[in-house]
């Protein structure tokens, strides 16, 4: 069994290792594209957070955590404390307003002809990402970090 | 009136300072905030003299309707006014009495925020926010009782209290809801008016018992009268202000203030009579026993509360004017004789009445307050007490429930106070000089202050009755009797029964007296073999028997196999939620798999044949696998039946989890078997009265629908409201965005729980 | 399809319990992992389960057309697979720290907590 774990970590066939180099930017654009478009279509922070760090650890089989560590140049836990805080941080400008704590705000306006919609539910959709992605690779760097 | 009852806990806070900056004259300071609420309530008299009632509202939980609301009439503006009266010189006379004590801060601290609930108790009109301070009045007198925290008495009575006092709490909470319940609102105001349905219904009698039990244990009513002189470990300006006008007159409180709507149940009244008139006996009994003064005052405070409860019971005209009257004489003369036997304390350093004589000459100022206030706890002209005692036996006249008995008790009773009466005014002052541990001296102003002024108070009530009379006394009854009415108290009646009795429960007094210092050896024997017996010693079994219990369950339940636990709490659901189901629903097993496509049937069968398959492998690398056949077969089952979101989640999610079986568990060692075979088969079965049972609660879950799904308005709202087309997503961040905030603080948890488990050892082993 | 489903998860259920009642705490992991994937089970089917309609209003509707599956136990569900995940880990990693100082897989020996 010994035996099946170190092939898994130590496959560092080139195929992998290239493919992980460029399945990364990828994967993430990928993630954001299901980050901003969850609230009308499947998707949303979980998912988009889900398959961003899919893609990270992907990256981080092939070429290891200090390589990985590297390339995200956050800690995954401030990664993490940032999602709480973004999470936090939309539930207040309800309160400017008057209205109860939490209530969703909306500032529509067009911008080069096209309609943009801000609001503190992307802020707080945004806040899910980065604390999903921020808990598994904090969780899945640990162990590898162990491990080695 | 809010800021009435906080004031006190705000000035609380500010105590400690106010201490250190004034030091020896804090308590003349601090007492400014009581005597200025005693104006303050003083201020309402004339309206409420007149009978109208006050009451203001802040709204404060109004879906449970539960208002920080308060009510002002007669009976809690007396209160109210003994309150803050009598607290402003407690104040002052903890001031002097603790002069220089290490924890004076902390003391004031305690005794104004046990004032302010109290004062909360009196002046509440909600039930709800009633039991909040009469908890509190517990908790604050806890620590008030356990001042002394370095002396162990102090600290196991100061426990007893709190087990007594909050143990009848809990019956009391459960009372009140019953009473809010039955009645139709928590508001007292509106509950005194709701008529008949209190009285009628089969829960009344249950609620009136847990009301009693909590009432009672407050209030030291027999058998929990024991917690009482135990508490008199408390530094005496504790004693004498608990014992006299609040913390023991709360239950005392609540009893009248719920007469007018209980007074008609038969349970009511027969109970308080009986009881009461048995405490007051006991309590009459016990103190002429005792030696100790603050024992002897402990003692008949019980007996004074078993007579108003007799009072209240009793229920008469004559009643409620003897249960007012005499609840204002008690209040003015035992303030007054537990701050005079702190100050023989203080200044001659022992309270045993056996080792003190002769003092008048020492302490004159002392002396005669006390034989005033004596005076009136004796009941004898021209004092308020004995307009008080003349009422208490004409009410004893007038009733018809257990009369014979009720006038005998109260006339034992009324001679034992007699005596004790007298033990006290003169077994300390006159007859020969006794030598004492201190050079005794007369006490100091602050100490004075209060047994001069409410010994002067007794006085001039007692000559002139119309004062307390027409000023509060009129009101207090008209707000405990259903039916107003108008009185007048007066000192000289004629010659007539209770006079008559007044005289021979004196004659009898005075017997009693001279009996006292003879006999003293076979009083206290009969008393230690009688409280063999008595409730305190079935208080300590009762405490040794929770601790045994408590031994027991541990040993048994807490026996460290997680397994055990597993099997009792899986065990204790199916028995529960089984009996539910099946005496509420039947049992139904029923498969309708017209609508059951082929390939839906293969989705089914590949879960089952994965679980089957992943527990009774021997190989992690093959249950691990199953594992994930398991997962991507959810997968499908959510994509294919509308979940999109769902269906993406879970893949994602199985990918990572192989990850992590992989990382973490080809370090553990492989599948060990542990089990004897019959563990294997009581697990088994375990386990599958857990599955039966999930699958007949799932079977009944689709069958029936008790209530309209929620989720229409989610429908329906979702793009208006939101802005959003994917509901479940909106759900998510912004119908129930604060669930989902929790969630991931839940995940962050978890993720700092790895990250310090792995941390911390990598720390260890470098 | 849902009493189909009421009987997959009560054996979903049995099984997961069994697998938690083991000695071998190797064998608890996976007895975790089947009571996660049993309750969310549970709570799809209890809410009734919908072929082809999932829960999104289609472009330019202010409302769903027709009738649609639930969406509020979906929400429910999406976040319980996610946190049963956090869940997992964090009993994994335990329970390898737990066998690292203990040194044995056997869960009836670990009774004490000063270990």
């Amino acid at each position: 069994m010994i035996e099946d774990n170190k092939k898994i970590m130590k496959t560092n066939t080139l195929i992998l290792h290239t493919a992980a180099l460029f399945l990364l930017p990828l994967q993430l654009i990928f993630s954001v594209f299901l980050l901003l478009r969850g609230h009308d279509e499947p998707g949303g922070g979980f998912i988009a957070g889900l398959v961003a760090s899919g893609a990270f650890v992907l990256y981080l089989f092939a070429h290891g955590v200090a390589s990985t560590r590297n390339i995200l140049r956050v800690e995954p836990h401030d990664l993490l404390a940032m999602g709480l805080l973004l999470g936090l941080a939309a539930m207040f400008p309800g309160l400017l307003y008057g209205e109860p704590f939490l209530t969703a705000q909306w500032w529509e306006f067009t911008l080069a002809g096209s309609e943009i919609k801000l609001s503190t539910v992307l802020i707080f959709d945004i806040g899910v990402y980065f604390a999903v992605l921020g808990t598994i690779l904090t969780i899945v760097m640990s162990l590898t970090e162990a491990e080695e | 009136m809010l800021y009435a009852v906080l004031s006190g806990f705000i000035l609380a806070m500010f105590a400690p300072w106010v201490q250190r900056l004034a030091g020896d004259r804090s308590g003349w300071i601090l007492s400014l905030l009581p005597l200025s609420l005693a104006v303050y309530f003083a201020s309402f008299l004339p309206e409420v003299s007149r009978g109208e009632v006050i009451i203001q509202q802040w709204i404060w939980l109004p879906g449970m309707d539960i208002n920080l609301s308060f009510l002002l009439d007669g009976l809690s503006l007396l209160f109210a006014l003994l309150i803050s009266f009598i607290g402003t010189f407690i104040i002052i006379y903890a001031g002097s009495y603790l002069k220089g004590h290490k924890d004076l801060g902390r003391f004031f601290v305690i005794m104004l925020s046990f004032m302010a609930s109290m004062l909360g108790l009196v002046l509440s009109d909600n039930l709800i926010s009633l039991f909040v301070f009469w908890e509190l009045t517990s908790i604050t007198s806890y620590m008030l009782i356990g001042f002394d925290h370095e002396d162990e008495s102090a600290r196991k009575s100061a426990l007893q209290g709190l087990f007594v006092t909050v143990g009848g709490g809990l019956a009391l909470m459960a009372g009140l809801i019953m009473l809010g319940t039955l009645g139709g609102s928590y508001q007292i105001s509106e509950l005194l008016n709701s008529g008949d349905a209190l009285l009628t219904s089969s829960l009344s009698v249950g609620m009136i018992v847990l009301i009693l039990i909590g009432c009672f244990t407050k209030s030291a009513q027999f058998p929990f009268h024991f917690w009482l002189p135990n508490a008199m470990a408390a530094p005496t300006p504790v004693s004498a202000y608990l014992h006299s006008a609040t913390m023991v007159k709360a239950g005392i409180y609540l009893l009248a203030r719920l007469n007018p709507a209980l007074a008609e149940h038969w349970l009511w009244s027969a109970s308080l009579s009986l009881f009461g008139a048995i405490t007051m006996f006991v309590g009459a009994y016990l103190a002429y026993s005792a030696t100790d003064v603050k024992k002897v005052l402990a003692y008949s405070t019980v007996m004074a509360l078993g007579t108003l409860t007799v009072l209240i019971g009793i229920g008469t005209q004559y009643a409620l004017i003897a249960f007012a009257s005499f609840l204002l004489a008690h209040s003015m003369y035992k303030a007054a004789l537990f701050m005079i036997a702190g100050v023989i304390d203080h200044e001659a350093g022992t309270k045993d009445l056996t080792r003190l004589g002769g003092l008048h000459k020492a302490m004159p100022v002392t002396a005669i307050a006390a034989l005033i206030a004596a005076l009136s706890l004796a009941g004898l002209p021209p004092l308020f007490g004995f307009i008080a005692k003349e009422a208490l036996f004409e009410a004893v006249l007038s009733t018809e429930l257990y009369s014979n008995l009720l006038l005998i008790l109260a006339l034992l009773s009324a001679m034992l106070v007699t005596a004790i009466a007298a033990v006290i005014a003169i077994k300390p002052f006159y007859g020969e000089l006794k030598t004492t541990p201190k050079a005794p001296h007369e006490g100091p102003l602050g100490m004075l202050a209060g047994p001069v002024v409410l010994a002067s108070l007794s006085l001039l009530f007692g000559l002139m009755p119309f004062l307390p009379d027409s000023g509060i006394l009129t009101a207090t009854v008209n707000s405990i009797s259903s039916e107003p009415f108008d009185f007048y108290l007066a000192l000289w009646h004629g010659f007539n029964l209770p006079l008559l009795l007044s005289v021979i429960s004196l004659l009898g007094g005075i017997a009693l007296y001279h009996f006292w210092s003879g006999n003293r050896q076979h009083i206290g024997t009969l008393t230690r073999q009688l409280s063999r017996f008595g409730p305190e010693a079935g208080y300590f079994k009762f405490m040794d028997g929770i601790v045994f219990s408590a031994d027991w369950q541990t040993r048994v339940l807490q026996n460290g196999k997680m397994g055990n636990y597993m099997i009792v709490m899986i065990m204790t659901t199916v028995i529960l939620v089984g009996y539910t189901l099946l005496s509420q629903y039947g049992f139904r097993l029923t498969l309708q798999a017209s609508d059951v496509a082929f390939y839906e049937w293969a989705i089914a069968l590949l879960m089952v044949v994965s679980v089957l398959y992943a527990i009774q492998t021997r190989s992690r690398l093959g249950a691990v696998a199953s594992m994930g056949v398991l997962g991507f077969t959810v997968a499908l089952i959510f994509i294919h039946f509308s979940a999109p979101d769902l269906g993406i989640t879970q893949v994602l999610v199985e990918t990572l989890t192989v990850i992590l079986l992989v990382l973490v568990l080809f370090k553990l060692p492989g599948f060990s078997r542990y089990s004897t075979r019959f563990e294997v088969i009581r697990d088994a079965s375990v386990a599958i009265s857990m599955g039966v049972l999930m699958t007949l609660l799932l079977l009944a879950a689709i069958d029936t629908q008790y209530f309209e799904t929620i989720s229409a308005f989610f429908l329906e709202a979702s793009y208006p409201e939101a802005k959003g087309r994917n509901i479940v997503n909106v759900i998510l961040v912004d119908f129930r965005a604060l669930d989902t905030l929790g969630e991931i603080f839940v995940l962050a948890i978890a993720a700092l729980g790895v990250y310090s488990m792995l941390k911390l050892r990598a720390e260890k082993n470098s | 399809m849902e009493t189909l489903m009421a009987y997959v998860v009560g054996i979903l259920f049995a099984s997961a319990i069994y697998m938690m009642l083991r000695r071998s705490i190797v064998k608890l992991v996976i007895g975790l992992i089947i009571l996660s994937n049993a309750a969310n089970l549970l709570i799809f089917a209890a809410a009734g389960m919908t072929r082809g309609a999932p829960p999104l209003i289609p472009e330019g509707a202010t409302a769903p057309l027709g009738p649609i599956a639930d969406p509020l136990p979906q929400a429910l569900i999406l976040t319980a697979i996610v946190i049963a995940f956090g869940v997992l880990a964090f009993a994994v990693v335990l329970i390898h720290r737990a066998y690292e100082v203990v040194g044995n897989d056997d869960l009836d020996q670990m009774k004490d907590t000063d270990t």
